[in-house]
């Protein structure tokens, strides 16, 4: 399955405490550049409205939607807190400084 | 007819005496003061947290030039007094101004002690007395270098503290053998050093200065022993005299200091004397708590009210940050005296208290003490201690069996217990305004009360007075964190950014001990508001610390996609935006464009991507950003004033103009709106926006603190002025002031409710000094934020913010 990891782009990239959008067939993914470094990738919609978690803040290892302040974790994809739901997460993996995003997951083959 | 009442001298004490006065019969005396310092009166006590930076100069000033103009009273700043003729009844200033009195009050302080030693008059030798030498210390620790203190005494300590605080390498020389010697003994003593050698302060002990070296300037300080220690700055610390030179030169009886009765009078029956300059009963006194005693006696001397001073006992604590000690009446031992000490090393507690005849007479705390309150007490009510002898060390709440929590401590002191030793303001005094003026929170009892408004030391026990009266409804530590991340509110924030010059968010969240790595999307935006407010051109601004309207310069919708609004300064547009506004529309196919409450076009559904692009276009037009998504200045709604309407009185849709143009661009702690009609019958809703504008025939009247959202509250009127000039420049020091003092999310009507608003209004109205400088502060900031940022996206400043990382759409396609 190896041949599914598609490079999507430099860490650096991404700006720490931030996040870009890949746009795929099957909608926008965010992908997370936490202060250590770490990358995460969520599909781009809040569990709560559908808010773009690519636009919210990101601190530790969450990032709090723009639209009514949900805290997403970046490793789970939960809601956390009192709220209740989950993002769907993808496999990324970084390689000599490029990110590798897993797309057997992120574009589903129509045939 | 009014009699004539002279004040030489414009410190605490005759501040103090006037505002008593004042209450007591305000009818009573025309009243000139004549000020040897170039300012008004200030709280002096608060010295060392302006010189450790934690508060600024306008922070401690008590009486502000408005108040001299309000009372009537008129005061000569910079001018000192050369000779009194008591003969003439005269008083004659260096500067050649003679006035006459009925009555003299003679309040001139006191003067350092300069240690008689070669060089000591070289330039770089300070004392450590008023403003002046803070400021030169202020200057002199820009460099980075070596600062000698001589005296460990509490004023050289806190002096060491401050400089050490603003870099500077500091050693404290003291001739004797420990630290404090006249509060602490020998092992006290030693618990203080080592707190002050943790902040880098060398101290050396039993340490006789020689002489100071140096050619032009200091160099050095040589001691006894041939240590020669260098030196860019060499602060005097060793004690203060009382200032009685007049006294002398106009033949009143002094001893010490100018020598009073009872009722603060001199020799010469219409001279009084008052503060540290006076000499009562063979004592004089340094400390506020006594000065402002006094200064209660002389003012109802002075409105013919019985009253003698019995002197004072006097308590004292060093302000220094993170070091409390805490000490009250007499420690010399002898023969009729004993002692109780506790002691633990480990934990830096060290209880000393002195007894003669079953009575406190000195108690010192250092490390622990919250009790020193209740031992000062008992020492001015002289209580007999014999039945809790046993367990008198352990404090208040091991008295009576089962031990009591804090609260219950100071629920349990009398009426007549000081709270407020700086101000002498009494338990009783201060949960009677809690329930009379149903106060809420420390801050409204330090503004009604002033207890706790001068050195802060006895903040925690007004907490607890508070909760004992308010029970669960006050509960600091529930409301006053920013956020989870730390336990520091706003405020001690802001303070601590000052004080210790942070000028990151990291670098913030490192020296504040923050609990999380990065912060929360709570914390990061405020800090970084606070960082660039408080250092402007400074502090590098940290995008991903915003929120993401700040962040794109536009605000996000339901969908995701983004609305744009462009400036209209004014509400005034033309053909040629709204045909730009029509084309961008149409070229990007924008879903929707509405008239906004603030007089302005709002473009609704944007793309992202397509951001920068409908930016250029409008640029091109000469249009920039509006900030309809910012915590900044928002819009300016006008009337058509005099250019059109017959009602108007003057060019109200010009002055709005002038304001947003100049306003533009500055962040504040949240949206301000603003407002200017042309006449009473404001149409343009100036009395509900946060700074509004009425014109009338007169000029300007200027209203604040108004709401029209989650709360609905009509404005507060500022003042009246005449010029447009004026009504800018009161706007944009009242916006300054907000931008300083305001809570992050903190609409201005709840700041306004918070500080008050008469402290806004003697800032930015009454007093003129502090509104010029609050105005230049507000011109500083502008010189860096007037930059369109619609202008610089479009430039393609930050483009990753508007591009996707990846297009995997094709990829699939290709597949």
């Amino acid at each position: 399955m190896s041949d599914t990891w598609i490079d999507i782009g430099g860490v650096d990239e991404i700006p720490q405490k931030g996040s870009r959008v890949v746009k795929t067939t099957s909608g926008d993914v965010a992908v997370f550049r936490t202060v250590n470094d770490e990358v995460f990738a969520l599909r781009d919609r809040c569990p709560h409205k559908g808010g773009p978690l690519s636009q919210g803040i990101v601190h530790g290892t969450s990032v709090t939607c723009p639209l009514h302040n949900w805290v997403i974790g970046l490793d789970s994809g939960s809601a956390q807190g009192q709220d209740k739901g989950c993002t769907r997460r993808f496999p990324v993996k970084v390689e000599a400084g490029r990110i590798y995003l897993d797309v057997a997951l992120a574009l589903p083959r129509v045939a | 007819m009014k009699q004539k009442l002279v004040i030489i001298g414009n410190g605490m004490a005759p501040g103090r005496m006037l505002e008593n006065l004042l209450e007591a019969a305000p009818d009573a005396y025309e009243v000139t003061i004549f000020n040897a310092e170039p300012r008004v009166n200030y709280d002096r006590i608060m010295l060392s947290p302006v010189l450790s930076g934690e508060k600024t100069f306008e922070e401690i000033v008590i009486h502000g030039d408005g108040w001299y103009i309000k009372h009537g009273i008129t005061l000569y700043k910079g001018c000192k007094i050369k000779t009194i003729d008591r003969a003439a009844k005269t008083v004659t200033s260096d500067t050649g101004i003679v006035e006459s009195y009925d009555k003299l009050v003679i309040a001139t302080g006191s003067v350092p002690f300069i240690i008689p030693v070669p060089g000591n008059d070289m330039a770089g030798v300070l004392t450590y007395r008023d403003l002046d030498d803070v400021n030169a210390m202020m200057i002199a620790a820009k460099s980075r270098g070596n600062a000698v203190v001589i005296g460990g005494g509490l004023l050289g300590l806190e002096a060491a503290a401050g400089l050490a605080e603003q870099g500077m390498k500091v050693t404290v020389i003291h001739i004797m053998p420990t630290l404090m010697e006249r509060q602490l003994d020998p092992a006290a003593g030693h618990l203080l050093k080592k707190a002050v050698e943790e902040r880098g302060i060398t101290v050396l002990n039993g340490a006789n200065t020689k002489a100071i070296l140096g050619s032009s300037r200091v160099e050095g300080v040589e001691l006894a022993d041939g240590t020669i220690v260098p030196a860019d700055i060499i602060v005097m610390a060793v004690g203060i005299r009382p200032n009685a030179v007049l006294g002398k030169e106009s033949g009143l009886e002094v001893k010490r200091g100018i020598v009073v009765d009872d009722q603060m009078r001199t020799s010469d029956p219409d001279v009084f004397a008052l503060g540290e300059c006076a000499e009562h009963r063979g004592m004089v006194y340094g400390l506020v708590a006594p000065l402002y005693e006094m200064a209660g006696i002389l003012a109802k001397t002075l409105a013919a009210e019985p009253a003698a001073y019995a002197g004072s006992v006097t308590a004292t604590k060093l302000k220094v940050t993170g070091i409390n000690l805490f000490s009250a009446g007499d420690f010399a031992e002898g023969e009729d005296r004993e002692e109780i000490v506790l002691r633990d090393a480990r934990q830096g507690i060290y209880k000393r208290l002195v007894l003669k005849n079953n009575r406190i007479v000195g108690a010192v705390l250092y490390g622990e003490t919250s009790d020193g309150a209740w031992f000062f007490d008992m020492l001015k009510r002289s209580v007999d201690i014999s039945e809790m002898r046993d367990t008198l060390i352990f404090g208040q709440s091991y008295q009576g069996g089962t031990p009591l929590d804090p609260t219950a401590a100071v629920a349990a002191l009398p009426d007549d217990a000081e709270i407020c030793g700086c101000n002498g303001i009494c338990k009783g005094k201060i949960t009677g305004a809690i329930e009379k003026l149903g106060l809420k929170n420390v801050d409204d009892v330090r503004s009604h009360t002033k207890a706790s408004a001068s050195c802060g030391s006895c903040t925690g026990l007004v907490e607890q007075l508070l909760k004992v009266k308010l029970g669960d409804a006050f509960n600091p530590t529930a409301i006053q964190p920013m956020c989870g991340c730390t336990e520091l509110g706003h405020d001690d924030v802001r303070r601590l950014i000052v004080a210790k010059s942070i000028k990151s968010i990291p670098a913030l969240m490192q020296e504040l001990n923050w609990k999380t790595s990065c912060g929360c999307a709570k914390c990061r935006p405020a800090l970084n508001y606070y960082l660039l407010a408080t250092w402007p051109g400074d502090y590098v601004d940290d995008s991903q610390s915003r929120f993401i309207n700040e962040r794109v310069h536009a605000n996000i919708q339901k969908d995701g996609t983004y609305s744009v609004v462009p400036r209209m300064w004014g509400g005034v547009t033309s053909a040629k935006e709204l045909r730009a506004i029509a084309d961008a529309v149409d070229k990007f196919a924008i879903p929707s464009v509405k008239c906004t409450g603030g007089q302005r076009i709002d473009l609704l559904g944007v793309k992202k991507d397509d951001l920068p692009a409908v930016w250029s276009d409008l640029n091109a037009a000469g249009m920039v950003s509006g900030h309809a998504y910012g915590k900044a200045l928002r819009t300016v709604k006008t009337c058509v004033g005099t250019d059109w309407c017959r009602f108007g009185t003057q060019d109200s849709t010009g002055l709005g103009i002038k304001l947003e143009k100049f306003m533009w661009g500055a962040w504040t702690p949240a949206k301000v709106k603003m407002a200017v009609s042309g006449c009473p019958r404001n149409c343009a809703e100036a009395t509900c926006k946060d700074v509004g504008v009425i014109c009338v025939d007169s000029g300007y009247e200027i209203h604040f603190a108004g709401a029209a959202g989650l709360d609905i509250k009509g404005t507060e009127v500022l003042g009246h002025v005449k010029t447009e000039e004026e009504a800018i420049e009161v706007i944009a020091a009242l916006v300054q002031l907000y931008r300083e003092q305001g809570r992050y999310l903190e609409r201005i009507y709840k700041w306004a409710k918070r500080v008050g608003s008469t402290s806004i209004k003697a800032a930015v109205l009454e007093d003129a000094t502090k509104r010029k400088a609050l105005y230049e502060r507000f011109v500083f900031a502008q010189s860096f934020s007037q930059k369109d940022p619609w202008e610089e996206r479009a430039r393609g400043v930050a483009a990753h913010e508007f591009r996707p990382m990846a297009n995997l759409t094709f990829k699939q396609a290709a597949e």
